[in-house]
């Protein structure tokens, strides 16, 4: 018997029970749904996040305070707070024999920033020249920080596009002077719109890092008498020298630090792609228990499904019965019904895949989270669907097979 | 064609053992038309379903056109009845929202015949059984008698061997029923068809030329009935 027949037989017997097939497809419709859903917008988290750390600026190496986190917090060996100094900076500059482009100290805190009537906390970035070329900025207008305004300590400041909108909307902040933590700062240069999303610079007003030591932050950029740093960004020639320069950095940091050869490292190296791996780690670990908690649903589903057959078949044993009787072989019944079911977890499928396209491309035009449908997402959730269906569609096509034909067509 | 020698057929009903068929032997030839009759319980619906290959037996020997059917396995015993047998219900047992003329294609459906070869030779059978006009009427359009005529035609479609009906009457008022005999008989006479009909009904088992009675699952007779009664004659006194 053809597969065709079996089909055709399956929709007549589904579309005899509209209501309940539309019911029974549900629980796969939603589950498929969510699943494409979810992976669409962990793809979108995903491909956002990597973006964003790559439009930091490429080869970049970034050194920030910090000891690795081994040993147990509160057994005893407390730990100490680390820092990076000015000094590390200035040392790093001076040995630093790799193949670097620049090398670059930044500090960065939380301000309140105020114009006229506007005002609100922005992070606020103190960096030098070179910050612009490590970080591969585009500067829309204006001009960036100068070594000039360092070495002048010049209340001058630099806004990111996203800050420059909040403060000044239409206004061209060029030339207007706002107040960060009540010190007053004329904005020389506006920033590029990158529109990424974590870290970004257009959320972040830059300012020089002599002012900001002279004049913003006071004592918490200093630690026993020596100015502090946040991080220090090293751009490397190519990532093939990322390694060896990254070698070199924690070498001269270490003697620096006075570490003993078997202490750890109170600072960390991080690449882009170290940095990108943890943030994905991270994405992906998400991405996969969220599909898992969908797939649970497609499981629901599923048993649904089952349920619902198991009933079809003892609705219909008659008709087995009858089948049975104008020779129809186990075979053939089994077949019958698994594609029975198969074409309904299928049907849910399909339903699911539109609906749950739709929803992530409704999470992409209202700008929430710009999801990236991806064509494997979409067959993970067809097949999941297809395997459901065999899989709960098994054990009624084998009772309806398994029936007597006696029986069967006795039965009332 | 038909050859039964001592068929048993013994259920396990909890802790009891129901002897629902207890050593029948009987011999049908080709073109006969006979009658099973005998009350409810008396083991003919048993006898029915090991004639028909539904069933087999617990012991005993059953050979159909020489095959040994005690010996096959489901897959086979399905094909059997697919190709050799024609089986009419009292119910009908026609599908549902299915015309007519899907209904008569589905045993050539399982037997593997081309779609425009079921399809003709459904519309053969159900010409013979006088519903050449009715082919894509679905069973709820149609009548009780027409109904049991669409169900006809389908166990005739294969041009079985056998054509097993069960109390096919049963269900059909009694003039709709004389036309459901006058058609059994018709095949018989024209074609050359072996009937077998189950009964409990007395009245339709005369219609037939030979009576076997069974109770208890025992055959307690089979004689010649001489003076079969002339469906087609009767319809006419009606």
């Amino acid at each position: 018997m053809l597969f065709s027949e079996n089909f055709k037989i399956a929709l007549r017997a589904l579309r005899a029970n509209k209501m309940r097939s539309v019911l029974t497809i549900l629980g796969i419709v939603i589950g498929v749904a969510t699943v494409v859903a979810l992976l669409s917008i962990g793809n979108g988290a995903t491909a956002s996040i990597t973006d964003s750390i790559q439009s930091g600026g490429s080869n970049l190496l970034t050194i920030s305070p910090g000891r690795q986190q081994t040993a147990m917090p509160g057994l005893g060996q407390s730990q100490q707070a680390s820092y990076l100094y000015y000094s590390d900076f200035e040392l790093l500059e001076r040995t630093l024999t790799g193949e670097i482009t620049s090398i670059v100290p930044l500090y960065q805190s939380s301000y309140t920033v105020k114009f006229g009537d506007e005002s609100f906390t922005s992070p606020v970035s103190a960096v030098m020249e070179d910050h612009a070329q490590a970080r591969s900025f585009t500067v829309m207008d204006g001009r960036f920080i100068t070594d000039g305004d360092n070495k002048s300590q010049s209340r001058v400041a630099v806004l990111g596009s996203n800050v420059a909108d909040d403060l000044f909307g239409a206004v061209s902040p060029i030339g207007q002077t706002v107040s960060i933590n009540g010190v007053k700062f004329e904005v020389v240069g506006l920033l590029e719109l990158e529109g990424s999303s974590i870290g970004s610079p257009d959320d972040t007003i830059y300012i020089p890092l002599e002012t900001g030591y002279a004049k913003l932050f006071g004592d918490t950029a200093n630690h026993n008498g020596k100015k502090t740093v946040n991080s220090i960004l090293i751009s490397v020639t190519s990532s093939d020298n990322m390694d060896a320069v990254s070698a070199q950095a924690e070498y001269i940091l270490r003697r620096a630090h006075e570490l003993k050869p078997a202490e750890e490292i109170d600072f960390n190296v991080m690449s882009q792609a170290d940095t990108l791996e943890t943030l994905n780690t991270v994405t992906q670990t998400l991405t996969i228990f969220l599909g898992a908690i969908a797939g649970i649903s497609l499981l629901v589903g599923g048993i649904g499904i089952m349920n619902i057959m198991l009933v079809s078949v003892t609705e219909r044993t008659k008709e087995i019965g009858l089948r049975k009787a104008v020779g129809a072989t186990k075979n053939q019944i089994l077949t019958q019904f698994l594609i029975e079911t198969v074409t309904l977890s299928l049907l849910g499928g399909l339903v699911g895949i539109l609906l749950g396209v739709g929803i992530a491309l409704a999470f992409s035009v209202t700008g929430l989270i710009n999801s990236v449908i991806t064509m494997d997402s979409i067959l993970l959730a067809f097949f999941f669907a297809l395997a459901i269906g065999i899989f709960f569609g098994l054990y009624p096509a084998f009772r309806a097979a398994s029936l007597h034909p006696m029986v069967a067509l006795r039965y009332e | 064609m038909i050859q039964a020698e001592e068929l048993t057929k013994v259920y396990q009903m909890g802790d009891n053992e129901v002897r629902a068929l207890d050593g029948a032997s009987f011999t049908i030839n080709k073109g006969e038309m006979i009658a099973i009759m005998g009350p409810s319980g008396s083991g003919k619906s048993t006898l029915m379903s090991i004639i028909g290959c539904l069933d087999v037996p617990s012991s005993g020997k059953y050979s159909l056109d020489g095959v040994a059917v005690e010996t096959l396995d489901e897959t086979k015993l399905a094909e059997v009845r697919g190709r050799k047998i024609g089986f009419v219900f009292q119910q009908f047992n026609l599908l549902a929202r299915t015309s007519a003329l899907e209904n008569v294609m589905l045993p050539l459906t399982y037997a593997g015949y081309s779609g425009r070869e079921r399809e003709e030779r459904a519309r053969k059978a159900l010409e013979i059984v006088g519903l050449g006009d009715r082919t894509h009427h679905a069973p709820n359009e149609l009548s009780g008698g027409q109904q049991q005529r669409v169900a006809i035609a389908r166990a005739i479609v294969n041009e079985p061997n056998i054509l097993l009906a069960d109390e096919p009457t049963g269900a059909l008022d009694s003039k709709t029923g004389v036309e459901i005999m006058d058609l059994f008989q018709r095949l018989h006479k024209e074609n050359g068809q072996t009937v077998i009909l189950v009964t409990h009904d007395s009245y339709v088992a005369r219609h037939t030329e030979r009576i076997i009675k069974i109770s208890d699952g025992k055959i307690v007779s089979d004689e010649v009935n001489r003076n079969p009664i002339k469906a087609g004659a009767a319809r006419e006194d009606l």
